[in-house]
């Protein structure tokens, strides 16, 4: 028999009873939408997430205070990070060609009537470097110049907030009731995903940050910029030498961690791998579920005509013939429930990624698995049925009431 | 007329079957020639053997032993597929119950056997579909579904669909016993129409004024031939159909 007729035999059988295809189909849609609104959104946040940081500036390296916790609680007081740490690194390190600490400072800019809810970003002029920003228009601070002074370099979403009709330069924001003079603008560099808006920023010098907004020495994070790509390794061991140097550090834990930016991607994206891992197995379940849902359908159909196989068999059909049938039929359910899955779960991905404007990424690859998986789930979940079918006994299965 | 070679032949047919401890010998040792062109009913009671019979005439069962050779090849040590492709291109079945595919029009009925050969294209299947259901009559009824015809035209259209693969023998299992005696005789009419064309027919029944409508009766009882005999008067269906009483109007639907 040839296919085409087969599949005109099945979809036949199956338009008879149309609820319970529709039933059966459902079980595969939901299974198969779940799965790729899933994945969409695991492949999302890890394309963002390394967007993000390919967008910090591939040789760009992160050093924080190794914090030690066990369930949560610290079991040993951290080291902090200094100002004269940022200058040993500046001025003995010869992998690095950039170093700015980072201290911040939530709250609001305001300009007249109009509001910036932008935290303030305390750096050193090398940060433009380190993160990949460009100067738009007037200049960056001074790192011995304009030390604590009152003067700050804005991003385009910050411009458009707060100076909606005019050019920001040389005018003056008040952050904490302290007034800062723009003395720059950053060129737009798109948002990154997670609502992070990578314009929306305000950098001063980190010394103003320290004296004048947040009293204190203590220095959150230091990022690096490494002389070229393969010498993020040297860079960082190069850093904790310095670093440990200046404490006389004898202990063998390290009193930081220092990450390269392949690091923390990798840091990153496996937390996210584990994530949408378990949401997809989780899907995966449904998926199967729904197969299970095919096979009941399926016995039910094969006992309900059990005579009509019996008849198939008296007039021809070979035991091939009668599998094939029953096994198009469910292929063609988990098949249809695929197309619809997939197609539902693209719309899903897309509304979500509109509406919540979470990173959502539906990969070619998914889909294409999806499909495959959902012709195994027909082919496996009919199979038993079907062959079932194609062993009754025709003298029986004519008898069948 | 009995010149040729046989189309079917039995030789000392036994089949038994095991029933939990018991094995039960429905067949005993049978043998009977069927020639070309001949019309023949195999009678019997409940138990006589004749069901067993038809299956093993039909390659939907295998003799314990024995001989069962249709159109001059042995079937007995066939598998499965081979005997299901002797039932798809040299037999036609004709059943009690017309074992018609439900929501499935006359037409598609008829096509059906051919959906198994490979060899007969759509349009040839569909012409030689639409030839079969001219010689029973239901040229016109093509489309409608099995529900939307009466027993008799059911009936027909099974006859249409054993015709359809030009089979070498027409096998019918007591293909009247759900009908009426005035449709009844209108099947056998057909019958009759078909073994004029030189069709070879088997007809396996237990009423005996069936059995006068064909040229020759085999009897089986206890799993063996009683009575093969050739019917010297043979009853003209369509006589015996006109010269029933005419059906009283309020019958007709």
């Amino acid at each position: 028999m040839n296919p085409i007729t087969l599949a005109k035999i099945a979809l036949r059988a199956l338009f008879r009873n149309r609820m319970r295809t529709f039933l059966s189909v459902l079980g595969i849609v939901i299974g198969v939408a779940a799965v790729i609104t899933m994945v969409a959104m695991g492949e999302g946040s890890k394309k963002s997430i390394k967007e993000q940081m390919t967008a910090m500036g591939t040789n760009a390296i992160t050093i924080m205070p190794n914090q030690s916790r066990r369930g949560g609680v610290q079991t040993e007081s951290s080291e902090s990070l200094e100002e004269e740490d940022v200058i040993a690194i500046r001025e003995n390190a010869t992998y690095i060609n950039g170093v700015s600490p980072m201290v911040t400072v939530g709250g609001q800019a305001i300009v007249g009537n109009n509001n910036s809810p932008t935290s303030l970003s305390g750096v050193s002029a090398d940060y433009l470097k380190i993160r990949n920003y460009e100067i738009e228009d007037g200049v960056m601070f001074d790192d011995e110049a304009d030390r604590m002074a009152k003067v700050c370099v804005i991003g385009q979403t910050v411009v458009k907030n707060l100076f909606p009709d005019g050019n920001p330069i040389g005018k003056t924001i008040r952050y904490k009731s302290i007034p800062l003079k723009v003395i720059g603008t950053l060129k737009t560099k798109g948002s990154g995903d997670f609502g992070q808006d990578q314009d929306d920023v305000i950098f001063t010098p980190y010394q103003t940050v320290m004296r004048r907004f947040s009293a204190t020495t203590n220095i959150r994070q230091i990022y690096a910029n490494s002389i070229g790509e393969g010498y993020a390794a040297k860079a960082t061991e190069e850093i904790m030498t310095i670093l440990k140097e200046r404490r006389n550090w004898t202990k063998p834990t390290d009193p930081f961690r220092v990450f390269t930016q392949e690091e923390m991607i990798q840091m990153v994206t496996s937390t996210s791998d584990m994530l949408s891992l378990v949401l997809t197995a989780i899907a995966g379940i449904s998926l199967f579920v729904g197969g299970i849902g095919i096979m009941n359908i399926m016995y039910v159909s094969v006992t309900e005509r059990t005579k009509e196989i019996g008849l198939r068999m008296a007039i021809g059909a070979r035991g091939k013939d009668i599998l094939l049938q029953f096994l198009f039929e469910s292929v063609i359910i988990s098949l249809l429930g695929g197309a619809i899955g997939i197609a539902l779960g693209i719309a899903a991905s897309e509304t979500v990624k509109l509406a919540m404007n979470w990173p959502m990424s539906v990969s070619v690859t998914s889909v294409v698995v999806s499909f495959g998986v959902c012709f195994a789930t027909g082919v496996f979940f009919g199979w038993y049925p079907a062959r079932k079918a194609s062993r009754l006994d025709p003298i029986e299965a004519l008898r069948f009431e | 007329m009995q010149s040729s070679q046989p189309i079917l032949s039995v030789q000392n047919l036994r089949r038994d079957f095991k029933m939990g401890d018991e094995i039960v010998h429905a067949l005993r040792g049978v043998s009977f020639d069927i020639y070309p062109g001949e019309f023949v009913t195999i009678m019997g009671t409940s138990g006589s053997g004749k069901s067993t019979m038809l299956n093993i005439l039909g390659c939907m069962d295998r003799p314990t032993s024995g001989h069962y050779i249709l159109d001059g090849q042995h079937t007995e040590t066939l598998k499965r597929d081979a005997l299901a492709r002797i039932r798809s291109q040299k037999l036609g079945f004709v059943f009690q119950s017309y074992n018609l595919l439900s929501r499935t029009t006359a037409i598609e009925n008829v096509e059906l056997p051919l959906l198994y050969n490979s060899k007969v294209s759509a349009e040839e299947r569909h012409h030689r579909a639409i030839e079969a259901l001219k010689m029973v009559g239901l040229e016109s009824r093509m489309n409608h579904l099995p529900n939307q015809l009466s027993g008799g035209q059911q009936q027909r259209v099974a006859i249409a669909r054993a015709l359809v693969n030009d089979p070498v023998i027409i096998l019918a299992d007591e293909a009247t016993g759900n009908l009426d005696t005035r449709t009844s005789y209108e099947i056998m009419m057909i019958f009759q129409e078909l073994h004029r064309q030189g069709k070879t027919i088997a007809f396996v029944t237990h009423e005996p004024d069936i059995a006068t409508f064909s040229g020759r009766t085999i009897t089986l009882r206890d799993g063996l031939l009683k009575k093969d005999v050739i019917n010297e008067k043979v009853q003209d269906a369509k006589t015996a159909f006109e010269a029933l009483p005419p059906p009283e109007t309020f019958d007709e639907e």
